[in-house]
């Protein structure tokens, strides 16, 4: 079957009232559990799995690609409003975001997620219809030493969130590196600076530090340096985006859904890598009229490719699950589990022995796609009104928040402490001009860089040039060396 | 958390929902008013999916009245392990799901409290791991894969779940099998199945092991070869074991049903004639069919030498690698 009949065979399945019906479902449940920082899609899937016992498959899948999908949207939404990542798909996002809600800006912030969101989530799905199985034998081919690269290709990101001062936003991507390194690692077994308490064996949730670093910090430091008691309310600005804003996101939109969609793909991607890209690449692409935007007010491109970017990740995840039966995220991981307990043993024959429902399910991702849309661009002037609250409840509100969501994550009085302790560390860090951002992208960069490294030098018994033997390898550490030093040598070449 | 192999009996989460709707038909005397399951892992993974089955079964036969369930995940379960402790202790109506993952994990993470604290109930099921090599590989079968292992340890690399876990104490055993201390292996940890899977198919590494059931779809497809798995019998009829190749190593991922520290003699007996009343339902070996769950029930004394020698074998390997 090829792909054409095979879609047209899919929404002739997924356009009934009752399949309909379910993704409508799942997209509402997806994006109400994407705002709550603690709850994700995967452990939301695992929580309805017995549920969906009495639905037949064609149904249930639908309404967990809806929740999958919905999540990713959902998830911008707190990121924007309240500084509060919803997951970490989202956390780049609100680097821009909320300054674009504190200036005003919120209603452009969030269309432009939304429909950034819709492109890339389209691209995205024509992606699993017609590119599916090439790309993930080719994601195949790349091994630790590859993962390793791309991962210092990534780092270079770092210096686009350093802030005026290198040394403290250095500074800021050690403390990410230290926390990163607790818990049990990955290829000895043995717990690092867990100091005996054993919530910490697992390490430490890095939407927790997020929240911690972005919304706990900030409402700490506004407590401690808001002197006077006039209540301010933020203008909540125009709802629409311009004509201008259009102009500006279409391009992001595009870069973040072609860089966000082989990530997804690759076993070890996720979608934290290809968002810091993004966010990288509109920053040094961005108009130069616009280049004072970004960390002052708030640019739009900075919104608009890292959302663009983690809805095709998105996408891609779901990939390697249906071509070839990998669970390469926790949502795919359960619902692969899902596929078990209808009796389908979901491997490399998947597409051949269930292409009905395979075909249905994609074609559902369409139709959830669109649903999310025109789910979510009316609700961005109600959403943008939550800005009306005066200063001092919306900050009180937003502690709320993230602390049942923090508690939400493992139920956990460990997670507390540390939410609070790291804010208010965050407190002194804004206080005293440290960037935060630096310190998400250690965490989230460093204990992922490591494990690769390790594992590549397992494989290669200790040979350190197999980082640029290989040749894939290579062009990536290429490439990072060019990002890094590229922008200088121009700069000089330039000045003369 | 999300390993793969803890989620294949995940779908025993979905059998809870004809559990709740049949009403008590009770065919056997009630043991049991209500029962407190723990799980020291998170929903949907192995734990949670025998805890399930157990719950599922013996409401339907009559023979427990209502379960509470309280998942409480991370590192292998130690993480639980030490609240399932304090929170139960002497109680003779708590069961807590924990296995040979756990074992191996208190050493690694050298937490104070132990499966030495809590009282052996019954095992009850238990899977092999299986030796894969990618489709394109030169090595054909067993004994290949066991001149390539004596021949250069550490240039047969092999990928498999977290460190210290069954997959890589298994390697160790066959190792030493083969004259070379656990340590000279190259195992490469990966965090769940999929990035394994993944090395494996696309040849980064030399050779894969981990339980059946997470590497089946991918041998039935010709995608992967199976070389041998570790069970005392074939798990796979096509499958020879390592065994049966001059390898004496048996390890097998099992899971059983522990009580709190503390208990009173007669309500562990109370509790092992429930499991043994369990294991004789028909509902349960249709369960475990569905599942794909080798049946390995032990109790009493048993079950109790057997935790002895797994521990000290598990923590000869650990030790020999440096883990323990």
């Amino acid at each position: 079957m090829n792909a054409f009949d095979g879609l047209s065979l899919g929404f002739s399945h997924a356009l009934t009232l009752s399949n309909l019906g379910w993704a409508l479902l799942g997209c509402f449940l997806g994006t109400a559990v994407g705002v709550l920082p603690g709850i994700g899609p995967a452990l939301t899937i695992a929580l309805l799995l017995p549920i969906t016992f009495q639905v037949e498959a064609t149904g249930a899948f639908i309404l967990f690609c809806g929740i999958f999908y919905g999540a990713m949207y959902g998830g911008s939404t707190t990121s924007i409003l309240l500084n509060t990542p919803g997951e970490s798909g989202s956390i780049i996002t609100a680097l821009e975001g909320a300054k674009m809600a504190r200036n005003g800006r919120a209603g452009p912030a969030l269309a432009t997620a939304a429909i950034g969101s819709f492109v890339a989530g389209t691209i995205g799905t024509l992606g699993i219809s017609f590119l599916g199985p090439v790309v993930v034998e080719f994601a195949l081919k790349l091994g630790p030493a590859e993962y390793f690269s791309l991962m210092v290709l990534c780092f270079v990101t770092v210096s686009a969130v350093l802030g005026g001062s290198a040394l403290r936003g250095l500074t800021s991507l050690a403390f990410g590196l230290l926390l990163g390194l607790v818990g049990i690692d990955l290829q000895s077994g043995q717990p690092r600076m867990t100091f005996g308490i054993p919530e910490l064996l697992d390490g430490v949730n890095v939407v927790l530090v997020a929240v911690a670093l972005f919304a706990v910090g900030e409402t700490l430091f506004l407590a401690w340096r808001h002197h006077d008691n006039q209540a301010v309310v933020r203008p909540v600005g125009s709802i629409m985006m311009s004509r201008d804003d259009w102009k500006r996101s279409w391009k992001p939109w595009l870069r973040g859904s072609f860089l966000g969609f082989p990530f997804g793909v690759m076993p070890a991607g996720g979608t934290e890598m290809p968002t810091m890209l993004s966010y990288y690449a509109e920053r040094k692409l961005v108009a130069p009229e616009h280049v004072h935007e970004f960390g002052t007010t708030g640019a739009i491109e900075g919104v608009a490719g890292p959302e663009a970017a983690n809805n095709a990740a998105a996408a891609g995840i779901l990939v390697p699950m249906l071509t070839l039966g990998l669970p390469t995220s926790a949502t795919a991981a359960i619902m692969l589990s899902a596929f078990q307990s209808y009796g389908i043993n979901p491997g490399p024959m998947l597409f051949e022995q269930q292409s009905a429902l395979v075909w249905t399910l994609i074609a559902s991702l369409y139709v959830a796609n669109i649903m999310l849309v025109v789910l979510n661009l009316p609700l961005v002037g109600l959403w943008a009104r939550i800005l009306k609250i005066p200063q001092p409840q919306l900050y009180a509100g937003i502690l709320v928040f993230a602390t049942i969501g923090t508690y939400g994550i493992s139920n956990s009085v460990v997670d507390l402490v540390l939410l609070y302790s790291i804010g208010f560390v965050a407190m002194f860090m804004r206080r005293f001009d440290f960037p935060t951002a630096p310190v998400v992208i250690g965490m989230i960069l460093g204990p992922m860089a490591e494990q690769a490294m390790r594992q590549a030098l397992t494989i290669s018994q200790g040979d350190w040039t197999a980082f640029v033997t290989r040749p894939g390898s290579a062009v990536l550490l290429g490439l990072a060396v060019l990002a890094l030093v590229g922008p200088r040598v121009w700069g000089m070449v330039r000045r003369g | 958390m999300f390993n793969r192999r803890q989620l294949l009996a995940a779908p025993a989460l979905l059998l809870t929902a004809p559990a709740l709707l049949l009403a008590n038909t009770a065919r056997a005397e009630q043991r049991f008013p209500s029962l407190s399951m723990f799980i020291p892992a998170g929903p949907g993974g192995g734990w949670d999916g025998l805890g399930r089955a157990i719950e599922q079964v013996s409401r339907q036969a009559g023979l427990v009245g209502t379960f509470q369930f309280e998942n409480i995940g991370g590192a292998g379960g130690t993480v639980g392990l030490p609240r399932f402790v304090a929170s139960k202790r002497g109680r003779g109506d708590a069961l807590m799901v924990s296995g040979s993952i756990m074992v191996g994990s208190v050493l690694t993470n050298k937490t104070p409290v132990g499966l030495q604290n809590v009282t052996p109930v019954a095992r009850l099921t238990e899977e092999a791991d299986v030796i894969v090599v990618p489709a394109a590989s030169p090595i054909k079968d067993i004994s290949g894969f066991l001149a390539a292992l004596k021949a250069n340890p550490g240039g047969t690399s092999i990928a498999g779940g977290s460190a210290g876990g069954t997959d890589h104490i298994a390697l160790g055993l066959v190792l030493k099998s083969q004259g070379h201390s656990a340590r000279q292996g190259s195992y490469v940890a990966f965090a769940g199945g999929g990035p394994a899977q993944a090395a494996i198919l696309g040849a980064q590494v030399s050779a894969g092991m981990s339980g059946l059931s997470e590497f089946a779809e991918q041998i039935k497809a010709g995608r992967m070869r199976a070389l041998a798995t570790t069970g005392a019998t074939r798990s796979d009829p096509a499958i020879p074991t390592l065994k049966e190749s001059g390898v004496d190593v048996v390890i097998t991922n099992w899971r059983g049903v522990f009580a709190p520290p503390g208990v009173r003699p007669e309500a562990l007996t109370k509790l092992v004639a429930l499991m043994t009343e369990l294991h004789a339902l028909p509902a349960w070996a249709e369960m475990l069919k569905t599942r794909d769950w080798a049946d390995a029930f032990m109790v009493g004394d048993e079950f109790a030498r057997f935790l002895d020698s797994d521990r000290a074998q598990t923590e000869l390997v650990l030790k020999e690698i440096g883990l323990a």
